[in-house]
């Protein structure tokens, strides 16, 4: 490659000692009011390895990685950049030396294009004046370098999710960059997107940046790890080669619990039919002929790749997509086209992937979050005005059967950690007799606590009678919680498969194109 | 500058820290507003005073609370000054004719109200279907109702007073008094309980509510979120109506040129009482109390015989210090919080 030389001083440094690390923490503690954050942490980034920190949320991981890339600074213990201890003073301090962190919160001005947002604080001037051609021609420069198919005068508001990544990423390689912070890059960037994001930090650590890298997923830590460090409670855990790292391990260092205690076992038992739909086509063509059922008493797989339109069945059922062909039948009712108050009344509940943007009223009361649905009904409603009383015990009820933290419902969901929010989310559906419910990503962004708490419900309540269709891209999910599962490939239905049918080559070989397969 | 708050046992900054975030800034503002005024004149702190205060900041205090109506559902309401002045005019122009022809009194202020609140109430059903069903920006439709309405106004009227009205309405709407308080604050009174009720204990107070906080988690809750975001315009326009009529009452002619203030001051009354401007959050009680705050800060000055051009300078600044508190207090908030 013709970056080739760029190859790190240090691996061609004396023979017998080791070079020290890029970037070390030692016995850091960090102690915010109330909680102690990090209790004496130590970890360790080479040059040209990814070292990936991995955690529930809540462990300590995003004050780490704070710490490093000078965004806080530690209570007790040192840094160490090259074998020299430094003192953060912040993040442009960190960046000057070549510490560059890309957190889930991009910092770039929509309004601007690639290249000012690039040399955003660092303009090129002549004479006073922007040199934009020198500013143009460099930008393009570090672009082409990291092989990202971008224009550098492009608008950052007319680019996809991950080509802003690339962008917080190549704003990183602008200066000499030694270590560089993901923060869950692959969060919310599609399949495609994320192996373009694989292979640029392979060329990255070819080049012997060092990078830390934080993920709740178990697959892509093999897939481009180097090490691992596994934080509990703000304690590190174990620090092991990838090597060794297998799921059942991470899970168990990461909990404390080993994975049959994660998934329930579920007794299916398939009753009267729910919900039916057939030959489904919605007016944006996401979903094409698309035909499923459930039946009460089973918990029903909806997987594909992220706009394989799996979401919009289940948002065309409440009313959210408009359907242009296709029968949808719940509950012996023809509800094609119903609105979400329709499909409420019938006694299904619908819970959107993204709590913030669809799910939550972030800055009202949980009980009010919780009764909103129902506030028209018993026992929310009595002489027509609201019944506060019926309705703060009846969400006390609730909270308390879904161990809410903190217990008291008039918090607003702003202040909870998210796995408290998705409960809140999940509480929705549970102050009313509902018996089908249609979760779309249940557990994403939650600790592994919140996620056993939540399967635990989902058996519960399929187990109680209610019909359940569980539209998920966590494989996992899909191959441990499902009775049947139907598999999407750009709108349309790929394969149905049933009981022991459901394994991970399977429903994987119906993820892609036929020809990959 | 968290270590601060991490060591030691809390001290006298932390306690009133505290208090801030808790009730926010409007207390320390009325409270300091007292002081200072009582300290300039000797009159500011007496009940007669105070009883004038009151009828003064009834007419904004009834806006107010409309216009929280609007910015509850992330909003607001431009037009709420030209409403009152549409209805001041159609009130006059009713009753003016139907006193001429010696109708009955009763009858007389009961067709011009109706009217006149009427009228004031269809801009804001305008606003509702240009907002909710149009989905034009509140800052844009309720800006050309402002206009129209104005434009109408001036014309019904060529501009000039609507003189006329019986002086039955003014006796009745403005100057009686019962157990020394003058009427329109039992009419604000009344407005305020209604409007409690409504946003506590109903649900459409809770809608209007949830519809602010997130209009998508809203409509997937089956709310109706059209419906609600045209009504909180009805109403605010119909709560901006009622003041226009009573102000009509108070000046015993129909005048196309008041109310210019309102929207200005009825915004500013809601954030100082800490409602958002980004929907969702805000009490009614508060509101008025803002109300009432901007209406001693304008007696006050009065009594200290600060001219009135100076009072306009004085309102604005404090409008953006109470907008700067309110960030300051988010940020305590936070720190507190961590």
């Amino acid at each position: 490659m013709a970056t080739a030389t760029l190859a790190p001083a240090e691996s061609v440094g004396v023979a017998s000692t080791p070079p020290p690390p890029v970037l070390q923490a030692q016995s850091v503690f960090k102690q915010f009011p109330g909680v102690l954050a990090l209790d004496q942490v130590d970890f360790e980034l080479r040059a040209g390895e990814v070292h990936v920190l991995f955690g529930e949320n809540g462990a300590g991981k995003s004050t780490l990685i704070q710490i490093l890339a000078g965004v806080h600074r530690p209570t007790a213990g040192s840094l160490h950049f090259r074998g020299e201890a430094v003192e953060l003073q912040g993040v442009h301090h960190a960046r000057t030396l070549g510490i560059s962190a890309v957190f889930q919160e991009f910092s770039l001005v929509p309004t601007l294009t690639i290249e000012e947002n690039l040399f955003l604080g660092a303009e090129l001037t002549e004479y006073g004046f922007l040199d934009k051609s020198e500013l143009h021609r460099r930008a393009d420069d570090i672009l082409k370098r990291l092989g990202f198919p971008l224009r550098p005068r492009q608008r950052v508001q007319d680019l996809t999710r991950a080509e802003q990544q690339m962008v917080e990423i190549a704003k990183a390689f602008r200066t000499d960059l030694s270590a560089l912070i993901l923060d869950e890059p692959t969060a919310s960037l599609t399949d495609r997107e994320a192996q373009r994001l694989f292979a640029m930090i392979e060329q990255a650590k070819s080049r012997g940046v060092g990078i830390v890298y934080v993920t709740h997923r178990m697959g892509e830590i093999r897939r481009i790890g180097d090490r691992v460090t596994v934080l509990r409670d703000g304690k590190r855990v174990a620090t092991l080669g990838v090597a060794e790292a297998d799921d059942e391990r991470l899970l168990q260092l990461m909990t404390g619990r080993v994975i049959s205690q994660v998934f329930p076992k579920i007794d299916y038992r398939p009753g009267r039919l729910l919900l039916e739909i057939s030959h489904l086509t919605t007016a944006d063509h996401a979903v094409k002929d698309f035909s499923l059922a459930v039946r009460a008493g089973e918990v029903v797989g909806l997987a594909g790749l992220v706009g394989s339109g799996k979401s919009d069945v289940g948002r065309a059922c409440f009313g959210l997509q408009r359907i242009v062909s296709g029968r949808v039948v719940f509950d012996g009712r023809d509800v094609a086209g119903a609105s979400s108050r329709k499909m409420l009344d019938l006694g299904a509940f619908y819970l959107p992937p993204d709590r913030r943007e669809e799910g939550l009223v972030m800055m009202r009361s949980v009980r009010e979050n919780i009764s909103l649905p129902w506030l028209g009904a018993r026992p929310f409603t009595r002489f027509g005005f609201v019944n506060r009383a019926g309705e703060r015990s009846k969400v006390r009820d609730v909270a308390e059967r879904l161990n809410l933290q903190p217990r008291n419902p008039e918090h607003d969901p702003e202040r909870l950690s998210g796995g408290n929010q998705q409960k809140v989310l999940l509480a929705k559906g549970l102050v009313s007799p509902v018996k089908f419910f249609i979760l779309d990503e249940p557990t994403v962004g939650v600790d592994v606590g919140t996620r056993v708490a939540i399967y635990g419900f989902i058996r519960e309540l399929c187990e109680a009678g209610a019909g359940i269709l569980l539209i998920s891209s966590d494989l996992p999910e899909i191959l441990h919680l499902t009775n049947r599962t139907y598999v999407m490939y750009r709108g349309e239905l790929r394969a149905e498969l049933a009981g022991e049918q459901i394994t991970q080559d399977r429903v994987l070989a119906n993820f892609f194109e036929r020809a990959q397969v | 500058m968290t270590e601060q708050i991490s060591d030691g046992a809390p001290s006298l900054t932390l306690l009133l820290q505290r208090l801030f975030v808790r009730i926010g800034v409007l207390p320390f503002l009325l409270v300091g507003a007292l002081i200072v005024f009582t300290a300039l004149s000797a009159r500011f702190l007496t009940g007669e005073n105070l009883i004038t205060v009151a009828r003064q900041a009834t007419y904004l205090a009834i806006v107010a609370m409309g216009q929280m109506l609007a910015l509850l559902t992330g909003g607001f309401d431009l037009s709420v000054g030209k409403i009152v002045a549409i209805t001041s005019v159609v009130t006059a122009l009713t009753m003016a004719p139907l006193a001429a022809a010696h109708h009955a009194t009763a009858l007389t202020l009961t067709l011009g109200i109706l009217a006149g609140v009427g009228a004031g109430t269809l801009v804001g059903v305008v606003n509702g279907i240009g907002v909710a069903i149009f989905n034009v920006s509140p800052f844009m439709m309720t800006l050309g109702t402002a206009t129209i309405s104005f434009g109408i106004a001036l014309t019904l009227t060529s501009g000039v007073p609507v003189y006329g009205i019986p002086d039955a309405f003014g006796t009745v709407f403005s100057f009686a008094r019962i157990f020394d308080i003058p009427s329109p604050v039992y009419v604000t009174a009344g407005l305020y309980v209604a409007m409690y009720v409504l946003l506590n204990w109903t649900r459409m107070g809770r809608y209007f509510y949830a519809v602010g906080g997130n209009l998508k988690a809203s409509r997937l809750s089956g709310i109706n979120t059209q419906f609600y975001l045209f009504m909180a315009y009805v109403l605010c326009g119909a709560l901006a109506a009622v003041a226009g009529a009573l102000l009509t009452a108070r000046l015993e002619t129909g005048e196309a040129n008041i109310g210019a203030s309102m929207p200005l001051d009825s915004i500013a009354a809601c954030v100082i009482g800490g409602v958002s401007l980004r929907g969702g959050v805000g009490r009614v009680g508060n509101v008025v109390l803002g109300a009432i705050f901007i209406g001693l800060i304008q007696n006050g000055m009065d009594l200290a015989q600060i001219q009135s051009y100076l009072q306009e300078v004085v309102i604005g600044v404090l409008l953006i210090l109470a907008v700067i508190a309110d960030q300051l207090r988010q940020f305590v908030m936070l720190r507190l919080k961590d």
